[in-house]
C-alpha cells in the first residue's frame, strides 16, 4: 500500500522478484519433473503471503504449505475446552489475547461466556492481566497462555511483576509449544514431501537463526529465516529455490536486521527460569514428548492448573480437518465445511477464527467465487 | 439463545444481517433509508434526514472528542448524500458523576463544528443516567439538510474511485488512546466535518455518481456495500491507496488491515473518468483532501465484487469486515 510520505519504488522491486523467483521454479520444474514445495511454518506468514498475492502469484509455480505455526489452531481440543470452562467459576476475571474469544469449544466460545455475563477481557499483553489483577485483589485472575517461543518470553515477563510485586491473584493456565518438536516430528512422520522451509522471523528473533541448523544437519532440509513484508517473503522464497536447485542444505538467515545467530539471550534467560519443558498434545497430531514449556515446580502459585480445577466433558467431535490443515495434508478448501458451514463468523474449527490461521487467510484473501 | 454480541455492532457483516434482519423487515416502509441519509419529499423541498449515536471510548483522542465527531459525522452524512447541512438535534446519557468541565468541552467544540459547516443546533435533550448504567458519556445526534443537488448514483464502466486522503487513521488514534496496546503514535484521528469539501467537489463536477463516509468497517466495507447496492465491480489499485505510515506499522503490529478500519473525515466518491482530474484538483486544494487518489476503476456493472489488485498484479477478492475484534471506535 501507498505510504503517503513515501514513493513506490519497493513495488517494482518486488515485481521483479518475482519473475526470478517465477524462473528459478522452471527451472526446479524442469530438473526435478514437479512443482517446489515449501512449508511456511509460521501462521503470521500464512497470512501475509495470502494478503500479499504473493501465494496467488506463485500457483503453478511454488506449493507453499502452511504449517503448525498458528498456536490457536495448534491446542487441541481438550486444552480449549478446559480454557473455556476457567469461565465458570465465580469471582474470575478470564484475561486472554483476541484471538482465543471466539474459538470454538466444545459447548461454547469465550465470546459466549463474556455475552452470557462472565467477566472475560481481551488484553494485549499477559502483563495488563496482572494489572488488572492489582485493582482486582478479591477476584481471581487468570491468564490463558497460548503460544510459540515469541510468546512464552513475555509470558515470563508477566509472572516476573506479578512475582516482583506480589501479586497472588494472578495465575496462567499454560498452554504454549514450541517450534522444534513439531518440525522434528514433521520430518519424522514424512507425510507431505517438502523441498525446503520457510522459517518464522518473529521466533527466530528469540531463537536465533543456529537453533534452527538441525534442519540441514539432521534432516538435509535447507530452511531461510524471513520477515513478513512481500520484498521479504520473496526475497527468502529465492533463497530458498536456489539452494533446492542446488540441493544444498543449509539454514540462512534472511532477516538480518532482526534475527541474530543466537537469538535474545534475556528472553531465553527469563523463559528457561520460570518454565520447563512439558509433553504437549496438538490438534491432529497428539501428544508430543516435550514439545511445550509449562511452570517449573517452584512457581506453582502462578499456576492456574494447580489453584483451579476444571470439568471437562469429551470434546464435541466434528468434520472439521484443521488437523489435517495444521500437518500441510490438505488445502483449507479441501475441508467440506470450509466457507459452508464452517465461516469466520461461525466457525467451527480454531483455523477459521485466529487471525493466523490457515482457513481463515484463505477465506479472507483466496476465496473466489 | 441468540445474543447481541460486540460484533453486532462492529459495522460488518453481523451488524448488516442485523440491520436487515430486525430492523428493516419491521420498519420495511417505501424509502428507508438505504444509504447514509434517507431523503424525502415534504412540500416543496427535497429534505435529508440521517441520525447517528455515538459511544466512542475514550472520550477525547488525539484529533477530537465525541463532541466533534458526533457533529461532523452527521454533517457528513448529509453531505455525502448532496445536501446542504442546515440543523441538528443532539441528545446527551450522561453517567452520574461526569465532570461538568468535561461536558462544557465537548460541548464547546459542537459548537464549533457546526458553525464550521454553517449549521444551527436547534433541540436538544437530556438523560443523567446512575453510575454504572452508562460509560461517561453517549450522544445522539439528528441532521436535515436541503438536498440541492441529488446524485444520481448511475455508476458506469471506467469510473474512477477517489478517496480523499489516508485512511485507518481514526481508527488507528482510537485504539492507541485507549492505552491498553502500549502503544505510541502520533497519528491523530482524521475526524472532521468534509461538508466545505465536498460542496467544493460538487462545483468542480456536476457527475459525481456516487459519495459515502467510509466509517465503521472502513474503506473497504463501505466499498463492498456499494459493489452490492448498485451491482458494480470495482477494482482497487493496492498501491494507490494512500496509508500512512505510522498506521500501516501499527496494524502490522495489531494484525489489523486498515482497509477496514474506521475514518472519520474522507470521503470516497465514484466519478466520471473524465472529470478525475478536476474534482481532484479541487480536493488537493484543501487541507483536508491533500492526500486525496483516484484509488480504483468501476470494472463491470455486474458482478457486485469489490476486488484488490495487489502490487504483484494478482487480484484477491475485498469482503465485508468479519468478526474482528474492535473496541468501540465512534
Amino acid at each position: 500500500m501507498l505510504d503517503v510520505m513515501d514513493n513506490p519504488t519497493h513495488f517494482a522491486l518486488s515485481r521483479t522478484l518475482l519473475q526470478e523467483v517465477r524462473m528459478l521454479a522452471s527451472q526446479f520444474q524442469q530438473t526435478f519433473g514437479r512443482v517446489p514445495s515449501f512449508m511456511e511454518v509460521c501462521g503470521s506468514h500464512t497470512m501475509a503471503l495470502a494478503r500479499t498475492g504473493i501465494k496467488k502469484a506463485l500457483e503453478g509455480y511454488v506449493r507453499l504449505i502452511s504449517g503448525p505455526g498458528c498456536p490457536v489452531c495448534v491446542t487441541d481440543q481438550v486444552t480449549i475446552d478446559a480454557m473455556i470452562s476457567l469461565t465458570d467459576g465465580v469471582d474470575r476475571i478470564i484475561c486472554t489475547f483476541g484471538d482465543m474469544m471466539r474459538v470454538p469449544g466444545s459447548y461454547g466460545t469465550l465470546m459466549q461466556a463474556k455475552t452470557e455475563g462472565k467477566d472475560v477481557r481481551v488484553v494485549y499483553s499477559p502483563v495488563d492481566a496482572v494489572r488488572i489483577a492489582e485493582q482486582y485483589p478479591d477476584q481471581e485472575v487468570i491468564f490463558l497462555g497460548i503460544g510459540f517461543e515469541t510468546t512464552i518470553p513475555i509470558l515470563a515477563a508477566a509472572v516476573k511483576e506479578a512475582e516482583e510485586k506480589q501479586v497472588h491473584n494472578f495465575s496462567m493456565w499454560m498452554s504454549t509449544k514450541l517450534v522444534e518438536p513439531i518440525l522434528r516430528q514433521l520430518l519424522h512422520d514424512r507425510e507431505v514431501l517438502l523441498d525446503g522451509f520457510l522459517l518464522p522471523g518473529h521466533v527466530s528473533m528469540v531463537m536465533g537463526r543456529k537453533h534452527f541448523e538441525f534442519l540441514a544437519t539432521e534432516y538435509d532440509m535447507p530452511a531461510v529465516i524471513s520477515g513478513f513484508e512481500a520484498l521479504h517473503m520473496l526475497s527468502a522464497i529465492r533463497h530458498l529455490l536456489m539452494l533446492a536447485l542446488k540441493q544444498h542444505a543449509i539454514v540462512l538467515n534472511d532477516y538480518k536486521s532482526v534475527v541474530t545467530e543466537q537469538g535474545n539471550k534475556q528472553a531465553k534467560y527469563w523463559m528457561n527460569h520460570y518454565f520447563t519443558l512439558c509433553d504437549e498434545a496438538w490438534r491432529g497430531i497428539g501428544v508430543i514428548s516435550q514439545s511445550g514449556m509449562d511452570f517449573k515446580k517452584e512457581y506453582d502459585q502462578f499456576n492456574a492448573k494447580m489453584k483451579f480445577s476444571v470439568s471437562t466433558r469429551e470434546p464435541r467431535r466434528t468434520k472439521c480437518r484443521c488437523g489435517e490443515v495444521i500437518r500441510g495434508l490438505i488445502d483449507p478448501p479441501q475441508c467440506a465445511l470450509f466457507g459452508k458451514a464452517c465461516t469466520p463468523l461461525n466457525p467451527i474449527g480454531p483455523c477459521m477464527v485466529s487471525s493466523e490461521g490457515s482457513c481463515a487467510a484463505y477465506y479472507q484473501y483466496m476465496r473466489e467465487e | 439463545m441468540e445474543r447481541i454480541t460486540l460484533a453486532h455492532g462492529d459495522g460488518g457483516e453481523l451488524a448488516h444481517k442485523l440491520i436487515t434482519d430486525v430492523f428493516v423487515s419491521m420498519f420495511r416502509n417505501d424509502h428507508y433509508a438505504q444509504f447514509d441519509s434517507a431523503t424525502l419529499t415534504l412540500g416543496a423541498h427535497e429534505l435529508a434526514v440521517t441520525t447517528d449515536s455515538f459511544v466512542v471510548k475514550p472520550l477525547f483522542f488525539p484529533g477530537g472528542n465525541i463532541g466533534k465527531l458526533a457533529v461532523a459525522g452527521t454533517i457528513n452524512d448529509l453531505a455525502v448524500v448532496g445536501a446542504v447541512p442546515k440543523v441538528l438535534t443532539c441528545g446527551f446519557i450522561i453517567e452520574e458523576g461526569f465532570p461538568i468541565q468535561d461536558l462544557k468541552t465537548i460541548v464547546q467544540s459542537m459548537a464549533e463544528e457546526a458553525k464550521e459547516a454553517n449549521v444551527t443546533i436547534v433541540a436538544g435533550d437530556t438523560k443523567v443516567v446512575e453510575r454504572g448504567s452508562a460509560d461517561g458519556l453517549y450522544i445522539n445526534t439528528t441532521g436535515i439538510g436541503v438536498v440541492s443537488r441529488p446524485l444520481d448514483r448511475k455508476i458506469c464502466e471506467g469510473d474512477s474511485v477517489i478517496v480523499s486522503g489516508s485512511v485507518g487513521d481514526h481508527g488507528v488514534a482510537i485504539l492507541v488512546a485507549r492505552g491498553e496496546l502500549g502503544l505510541v503514535s502520533t497519528v491523530e484521528s482524521d475526524c472532521t466535518t468534509l461538508y466545505p469539501l465536498i460542496s467544493k467537489a460538487l462545483k468542480a463536477s456536476e457527475h459525481i455518481r456516487l459519495m459515502r463516509d467510509p466509517t465503521r468497517g472502513g474503506l473497504a466495507t463501505t466499498l463492498v456495500e456499494i459493489c452490492e447496492d448498485f451491482g458494480v465491480t470495482i477494482e482497487l489499485e493496492e498501491d494507490r491507496i494512500p496509508i500512512k505510515k505510522e498506521v500501516e506499522g501499527a496494524c502490522e503490529l495489531l494484525g489489523f488491515d486498515p482497509l477496514y478500519l474506521a475514518n472519520e473525515g474522507k470521503v470516497v466518491m465514484i466519478v466520471p473518468k473524465e472529470d478525475e482530474q478536476a474534482i481532484l484538483d479541487v480536493l488537493r486544494s484543501q487541507p483536508e483532501g491533500k492526500d486525496a487518489a483516484v484509488i480504483g476503476t468501476v470494472r463491470a456493472t455486474n458482478k457486485g465484487q469489490l476486488l484488490l489488485r495487489t502490487p504483484l498484479g494478482t487480484t484477491r477478492r475485498l469482503y465485508r469486515l468479519t468478526g474482528l475484534m474492535l473496541p468501540r471506535i465512534c
